[in-house]
C-alpha cells in the first residue's frame, strides 16, 4: 500500500511538473492527463485495497510540520471510499481534459497553470481523505480550495469568471473559518489534534461544546458541499470553470463536505442528540427542493447542472440525517440503511453528474455557447455525446435500471423506516420529507426532459448548433467510461451495498449489517420492508425490448416507413422559431411555484405612432433572482461594504499615523498581557 | 339531476337508411383490402378547404346522439397522422391548396378521401371566383363525392360508409 | 410453473387493457343517449393501426422511433409486478411500489422527449404539461405508498395484498379510505382522464397526453395507445386490489384463479362505471387549476399517513 501511495503522489507531482514544462504542446497535455490518470488510478487502487482488506494504511511524518503534530496520514474505510469516488471521476475527467484543453491553445487561458493546478487539486483532495490530524486536514482542505480557485479562474479574461472566483474564494474561506472554530473547540478538550485523540476525548466534552462543534462543522462542511443558503458560490463557480474541472468540483469536491461531516459527526463525535439528524435532514430537504426549483428555471446548461448538484447534496444529506437520527435511537440497521443510501448516492451522483458536466462541456466545445436556447438538433450531429448525456439524464432522474434509482430507493426506504422512531413528534415529520423528496424527484425528471430535449432534439436554433461537430475521441472516452459506470452501479447494487456496509462497520458504534441488505441479486431493507432487484429488472426490460419487435416481425406486421415533414397544421415551412423553447417548457412550473420564485416581469409594447391599434414591437423580460441573493446576501454584502468604508477612514495613508497605531496597539497588548 | 335527465331521455340514435344513392357519387371503388382494413375502425380528419362552414355544421351533427357515427366505428381525430380518411369540404381556395396537399401527404397509407358538399365537387356557388383553385379532385385524389348544399348528416354518413364499402 | 402463470397473467392484462378503455367509452356514449361503438372497438382500432404505414418526421431522430417501444416495454414490465389475479407474485422481489412508480416515470420521460423531437410547438407543449402534471403528482403517490406500506409492513405489492386480506378491519380504516381517494385523483391525472385531461379532445390547446403523440402513426401509435390503456388498467387494478383485495387468489388452484378473474372484472366494471359517470358530470379543469386538485390529493394522502400512523 505504501507503494501505491507513493505512486499516487509521484504521478500527480510529475503531471504538475509536465504541465509547467510543456503544457502548451499537445504531448504536454497528454502528459498532464497521464499524470492525473495514473495518480487517480493509484489512489483508487489504494482505496480499494484498504476497503477489501480492512487494514488501514498509515503514514506519519512528524518532522514536516512539528508545530501542529506533524503530517499524519491514515486511510481507513471511510476515507478509502471517498478516495475511490475521487478516482472514479478523476480518470475519465482527466482523459476528457486531454482533448478539451486543446481549445485553450489560442491563449485565453494558461495551459501550464491549468495542468499543474489540475494535478495539485487532485493531490490535495486525495490527501484530505487521508488526513489523520487537524493540521493536515485543514492544510489539505485549504490547498484543495486554493487550487480549485485557480482552476475556476482559468478563463479569467471574462468578467463573469472573475466574479465567480471572488464569490468562490470568499465563501470557501468563510467555511474554513467555521471549520477552524469547530476544530479549535474540539481540540480544546483533547490536547492534541490527532483524530484518534479527538475520538477518545469526544465523550468528555460538555454537551454544549459538542453541539457547538457539530453546528460549526456542519456549516463549514456544508458550505463546501453546497447546502442552502450557503450554496451561492456553486451556480457561479461551476459554470465558470473548464468542463472537466466542473465535473470534478461538482462530482467530487463537494463530496468532501459530506466526508467531513461524516467524519466529524459520526466518527469523531460518535453521533449525538436527535436534533443533529433532524437538522441535517431538514437542511437536506430544503436544499433538494430549492436546488431543483432553481435548476428548472435555468437555461444556461452548466448553471442548471450546478443547481442540480445542490439538489443531490440535499438528497445525500437526507440519507445521512435519517441515519444520524436512527443512530441516536439505537435503530442500528436503519441507521446503516440511511448512511448506505447517502454514501451510495454520493458515488452515483459523482458518476452521473460528472458524465453530465462532461457532456455539457462537449456541447460547449462544439457550439461555443452554454445557452440552451441557442442549441437544438445536436443528436444528429453529436450522436455519441447525445447518447451519453441521455444516460446521465436518465440516471439523475432516478429511472430504473440506472444507478440514481437504486440510491433514491434506499433513501426513500430509510425515510419510510422512520415510523420506528419512538418519538411521535419526529415521526409525523417523516411523511413531509417523503413527499418533498418525491416532488424533487419528479421535478428533476421534468428538468432533464427540458435539458436533453431542448439541447439535443428538434431543429438547431442557431448557426453554431447547425454546424456542431462530434467531440474528439478522448472526450468521448471519458464520457463513455462514466456512462458504463452509471449502468454498472445501477444493475449491480447487490455488489456495492455490502461494501458500503463494511465501510460503515465500527463507525460511531455501528454493527456489521452487511448481511441484512442483500439477498442473491436483490436488495432488501431490514425486516424485508422493501425488496427490489435492479439486475432482474434490467434483464426483464432488455428481454421485452427484444421480444416486442420480434413478435411484431413474426406476425408480419411490417409496414414501410415514410419520411415527411412534421405535421404543422399545413403550414408551408418549418423553422427553429416554431419549436418550444426552454423558457416555455418550464413556464407552467414557474407559474405553479410562483410564490417561491417571485419572478420579475416586464412587458413593453411599442405602438405605431399613427394608431394604437397597430403594434410595432413587444418586449418581454422575465427574471428570477434567487431569494437568498435578494434577502440574505445583498443586505449582508451591503452592510459589510458600509463597515469597510467606515474602517477605510482609518487608513489615511500617512506613515506617521500608522506608526502611532502600532505603538498604541503594542502598549495595549503589553497592558493586557500583564493583567492576564 | 343531470343523471336523471339522461335516464329519462334514453337512446335517441336513429337507424340509418340507405336510400341516398342520388347524393353519393363513388369515384373510385375501394378494394376488398381497404374494406377489410378500415371497415371496422375508421379515423377521420376533417379538412375545411375554404368552405362557408355550412357543411361543417352538418358534419358536427354526426358525432351527436341522433346520427352517432361512433356506432359504425368512426371517430374524428386531430392529427392527419392518426387518420385513415380525409373529409374535405369547401371549394379549394388558393390559400388552402398547399395545406390540403400537405394534409394528404401527412396521412399514412392506406387512405381515403371523401369530399362533402357541392363546393367540394364543382365549387358550388363560388365557381369561377378568383380566390378558388378548383374542385377537391383537382388537388388530391377523391374516392367519394357527397353532393348537396349542404348535404344532411345522414347522407354524409352514408358517403363515408360507401367509401369503406360498409353501406348497410 | 408459477412463472408461467405470471406470464399468462401479463398476457391476460395486455389483452384486457383495450377492453377497459372501450368499456368506459361505451358507457360514456350511453350516458350521452347514443348507442356508441361496442366495448371491443379498441381492438379493431389497434389491429387497423398495426397495418398502417408509419409516417415519420424528417426532423425526428432515432429517439422518436425508439420511444414507443420503450414506453410499451416499461408499462409491460410493470404488469409483472402488479397483483392482477394472484398474490404474492413470483416476481414480487424484483420490484415494489416505488419501482412501479419509477418504471411508469421511465415511460413518461421518453414519451415527453419524443414529443419534443419533431420540433413542433404542440409536441413541446404536450411534453411540458405532461411533465408538470407528472412531477406534481409524485408526492401524492409517494405518500399513498407510505400509508399502504405502514399498514402492511412492506412496500412490496404482493405482501400488501396478503396483509390486507389477513386483516380485513384495516381496509375500512380512515388511512386506507383517504389513501384510496388520493390515489384515485392521481390515477385520473396520470392516465389523462377528465378532469385533468380529456382523452377525446380535438383541440390541441386543451391536450396534455394527446399533444405529445400528434406525430405518431401506424405501429408506433398502436404501441403508445396500447401502453396508455395498459396504464389505465394498471392504475385501476392497483386501486382495486390493494385496497379491496378480496377475490385475489392466494394459491394457484383453477377455482381460485377463476374467482380472481371474475372478481377483477367486477371491480373494473365498478370503477369504469364510476369513471364514466364522473367524466360525464365534470368539465375539464384549466391547466393551472390542476395543481390545486393535485394539492388536494396531497393533503388527503398526508392525512392518510398521519391517521394510519396514529391509529396503529
Amino acid at each position: 500500500m505504501k507503494t501505491l501511495f507513493l505512486a499516487m503522489v509521484i504521478a500527480y507531482g510529475l503531471g504538475a511538473f509536465a504541465a509547467l514544462v510543456g503544457g502548451r504542446k499537445s504531448f504536454g497535455r497528454w502528459l498532464v492527463a497521464l499524470g492525473a490518470v495514473l495518480g487517480a488510478g493509484a489512489g483508487l487502487a489504494l482505496g480499494a485495497t484498504v476497503i477489501a482488506t480492512g487494514i488501514p494504511f498509515a503514514l506519519s511524518i512528524p518532522e514536516l510540520l512539528p508545530l501542529g503534530g506533524g503530517l499524519a496520514l491514515r486511510l481507513d474505510a471511510l476515507g478509502a471510499f471517498f478516495l475511490v469516488v475521487i478516482g472514479v471521476v478523476a480518470i475519465p475527467a482527466a482523459l476528457y481534459g486531454a482533448g478539451y484543453t486543446a481549445a485553450y491553445k489560442d491563449g485565453r487561458a494558461s495551459l501550464p497553470l491549468l495542468g499543474a493546478m489540475f494535478n495539485l487539486f487532485l493531490l490535495t483532495m486525495s490527501l484530505v481523505t487521508l488526513a489523520d490530524n487537524v493540521l493536515t486536514f485543514l492544510l489539505m482542505w485549504e490547498g484543495m480550495s486554493l487550487t480549485s480557485y485557480f482552476l475556476v479562474m482559468t478563463e479569467s479574461g471574462e468578467e463573469r469568471v472573475r466574479n465567480a472566483g471572488l464569490w468562490y474564494i470568499g465563501m470557501t474561506h468563510a467555511g474554513l473559518v467555521m471549520l477552524l472554530a469547530a476544530f479549535l473547540l474540539f481540540t480544546g478538550g483533547a490536547g492534541s489534534g490527532a483524530f484518534a485523540d479527538l475520538r477518545a476525548s469526544a465523550a468528555s466534552l460538555t454537551p454544549g461544546a459538542r453541539d457547538a462543534v457539530f453546528v460549526l462543522a456542519f456549516l463549514g462542511f456544508g458550505s463546501k458541499a453546497g447546502i442552502v443558503p450557503l450554496h451561492v458560490w456553486l451556480p457561479r463557480a461551476h459554470p465558470a470553470a473548464p468542463s472537466h474541472v466542473s465535473a470534478l468540483m461538482s462530482g467530487v469536491m463537494i463530496k468532501m463536505g459530506v466526508y467531513g461531516l461524516l467524519r466529524v459527526a459520526l466518527d469523531l463525535l460518535g453521533g449525538g442528540p436527535a436534533w443533529w439528524g433532524g437538522l441535517v435532514l431538514g437542511v437536506g430537504v430544503v436544499s433538494a427542493l430549492l436546488g431543483v426549483l432553481y435548476a428548472l428555471m435555468e437555461h444556461d446548461l452548466k448553471r442548471l447542472l450546478a443547481y442540480h448538484s445542490v439538489e443531490n447534496i440535499g438528497i445525500i444529506l437526507i440519507g445521512i440525517g435519517a441515519g444520524l437520527m436512527f443512530h441516536r435511537y439505537g435503530l442500528m440497521s436503519l441507521a446503516a440503511l440511511g448512511f448506505i443510501g447517502g454514501l451510495y448516492h454520493t458515488l452515483n451522483h459523482a458518476t452521473f453528474k460528472g458524465l453530465l458536466f462532461l457532456g455539457a462541456g462537449s456541447v460547449l466545445h462544439a457550439t461555443h455557447t452554454r445557452n440552451m436556447e441557442e442549441m437544438g438538433g445536436l443528436i444528429k450531429r453529436m450522436p455519441w455525446t447525445a447518447l451519453f448525456f441521455l444516460i446521465g439524464a436518465a440516471a439523475i432522474s432516478a429511472l430504473p435500471p440506472l444507478n440514481g434509482f437504486v440510491s433514491e430507493w434506499l433513501v426513500f426506504q430509510s425515510l419510510l423506516g422512520g415510523v420506528n422512531i419512538p418519538v411521535p413528534e419526529v415521526v409525523v415529520l417523516m411523511p413531509v420529507a417523503v413527499g418533498l423528496l418525491a416532488l424533487t424527484s419528479g421535478l428533476t425528471a421534468a428538468c432533464f426532459v427540458k435539458a436533453f430535449g431542448i439541447t439535443f432534439l428538434a431543429l438547431p436554433r442557431s448557426p453554431e448548433a447547425a454546424h456542431a461537430h462530434e467531440s474528439p475521441f478522448s472526450m468521448r472516452l471519458g464520457m463513455g467510461l462514466l456512462a458504463v459506470a452509471c449502468v454498472g452501479l445501477g444493475v449491480a447494487p447487490f455488489a456495492v451495498v455490502p461494501v458500503l456496509g463494511r465501510i460503515l462497520t465500527g463507525l460511531g458504534g455501528l454493527p456489521d449489517t452487511r448481511a441484512e441488505f442483500t439477498l442473491n441479486v436483490s436488495l432488501q431493507t431490514p425486516s424485508a420492508f422493501g425488496q427490489i432487484s435492479p439486475a432482474l429488472m434490467a434483464l426483464g426490460l432488455l428481454l421485452l425490448l427484444g421480444l416486442v419487435p420480434s413478435v411484431l416481425w413474426l406476425l408480419r406486421l411490417n409496414r414501410q416507413r415514410r419520411l415527411s415533414d412534421s405535421w404543422g397544421c399545413g403550414r408551408v415551412g418549418q423553422t427553429a422559431r416554431m419549436e418550444y423553447t426552454a423558457t416555455a417548457f418550464a413556464e407552467p412550473l414557474k407559474r405553479v411555484f410562483a410564490e417561491i420564485y417571485r419572478p420579475m416581469k416586464e412587458l413593453t409594447v411599442d405602438f405605431h405612432p399613427e394608431s394604437k391599434y397597430f403594434v410595432q414591437s413587444i418586449d418581454y423580460r422575465s427574471e428570477i433572482t434567487p431569494w437568498f441573493d435578494r434577502a440574505l446576501y445583498r443586505p449582508f454584502l451591503q452592510s459589510a461594504t458600509f463597515v469597510a468604508q467606515q474602517v477605510r477612514r482609518l487608513q489615511a495613508g500617512s506613515l506617521h499615523l500608522y506608526l502611532l497605531y502600532i505603538a498604541v496597539a503594542l502598549t495595549l497588548l503589553l497592558i493586557v498581557a500583564r493583567w492576564l | 339531476m343531470l343523471l336523471s335527465k339522461i335516464i329519462r331521455t334514453g337512446l335517441v340514435t336513429e337507424p340509418l337508411n340507405s336510400d341516398s344513392a342520388r347524393f353519393i357519387e363513388v369515384v373510385r371503388g375501394t378494394g376488398a383490402e381497404i374494406r377489410r382494413h378500415l371497415g371496422r375502425a375508421l379515423a377521420i380528419r376533417e379538412v375545411d378547404a375554404g368552405s362557408c362552414n355550412g357543411c361543417e355544421i352538418e358534419i358536427s351533427g354526426l358525432t351527436g346522439p341522433v346520427y352517432d357515427s361512433e356506432r359504425f366505428g368512426i371517430h374524428f381525430v386531430a392529427s392527419p397522422r392518426h387518420a385513415d380518411m380525409l373529409l374535405v369540404t369547401g371549394p379549394v381556395t388558393r390559400n388552402m391548396e398547399v395545406p390540403l396537399l400537405k394534409t394528404y401527404e401527412a396521412t399514412p397509407a392506406p387512405k381515403l378521401v371523401v369530399a362533402v358538399g357541392d363546393c367540394a365537387k364543382h365549387c358550388g356557388v363560388f365557381k369561377g371566383s378568383y380566390a378558388v383553385v378548383g374542385s377537391v379532385a383537382d388537388v388530391i385524389p377523391v374516392d367519394v363525392f357527397v353532393t348537396g348544399c349542404p348535404p344532411e348528416p345522414a347522407e354524409i354518413l352514408q358517403g363515408i360508409l360507401a367509401a369503406v364499402g360498409r353501406l348497410p | 410453473m408459477k412463472y408461467l402463470l405470471e406470464v399468462a397473467q401479463t398476457v391476460f392484462a395486455l389483452a384486457l387493457a383495450p377492453l377497459v378503455v372501450g368499456f368506459v367509452r361505451w358507457l360514456k356514449a350511453r350516458l350521452q343517449n347514443r348507442r356508441g361503438a361496442p366495448p371491443w372497438q379498441p381492438y379493431f382500432e389497434l389491429v387497423k393501426l398495426f397495418g398502417k404505414e408509419m409516417v415519420v418526421s424528417k426532423e425526428a431522430s432515432w429517439l422518436f422511433r425508439c420511444a414507443p417501444y420503450i414506453v410499451f416495454v416499461s408499462t409491460l414490465a410493470v404488469t409483472f409486478l402488479v397483483p392482477f389475479l394472484f398474490a404474492p407474485l413470483p416476481f414480487d422481489g424484483v420490484g415494489d411500489l416505488l419501482a412501479v412508480v419509477y418504471l411508469l416515470l421511465l415511460g413518461t420521460f421518453f414519451l415527453a422527449l419524443a414529443g419534443l423531437d419533431p420540433g413542433t410547438a404542440f409536441g413541446g407543449m404536450g411534453s411540458s404539461r405532461e411533465m408538470t402534471v407528472a412531477a406534481i403528482a409524485e408526492p401524492t403517490i409517494a405518500l399513498a405508498i407510505f400509508s399502504l406500506a405502514l399498514g402492511a409492513g412492506s412496500t412490496n405489492l404482493g405482501r400488501i395484498v396478503t396483509q390486507t386480506l389477513g386483516n380485513p378491519a384495516a381496509a375500512i380504516s380512515p388511512g386506507h379510505v383517504l389513501a384510496f381517494a388520493a390515489l384515485f385523483i392521481v390515477a385520473l391525472a396520470e392516465t389523462g382522464r377528465l378532469p385533468v385531461d380529456n382523452p377525446a379532445t380535438h383541440l390541441e390547446l386543451t391536450m396534455i397526453h394527446e399533444a405529445m403523440i400528434l406525430e405518431y402513426s401506424g405501429r408506433y401509435l398502436a404501441l403508445i395507445e396500447w401502453s396508455a390503456s395498459l396504464k389505465l388498467l394498471i392504475f385501476l387494478s392497483l386501486l382495486a386490489n390493494l385496497f379491496v383485495p378480496w377475490g385475489v387468489a392466494t394459491d394457484f388452484t383453477p377455482v381460485a384463479l377463476a374467482v380472481a378473474v371474475i372478481a377483477l372484472l367486477l371491480k373494473l366494471v365498478l370503477l369504469g362505471f364510476f369513471i364514466a359517470v364522473l367524466e360525464t358530470r365534470v368539465a375539464k379543469l384549466r391547466l393551472f387549476r390542476v395543481p390545486e386538485l393535485l394539492g388536494v390529493s396531497f393533503v388527503l394522502a398526508l392525512l392518510a399517513v398521519t391517521s394510519s400512523f396514529l391509529l396503529r
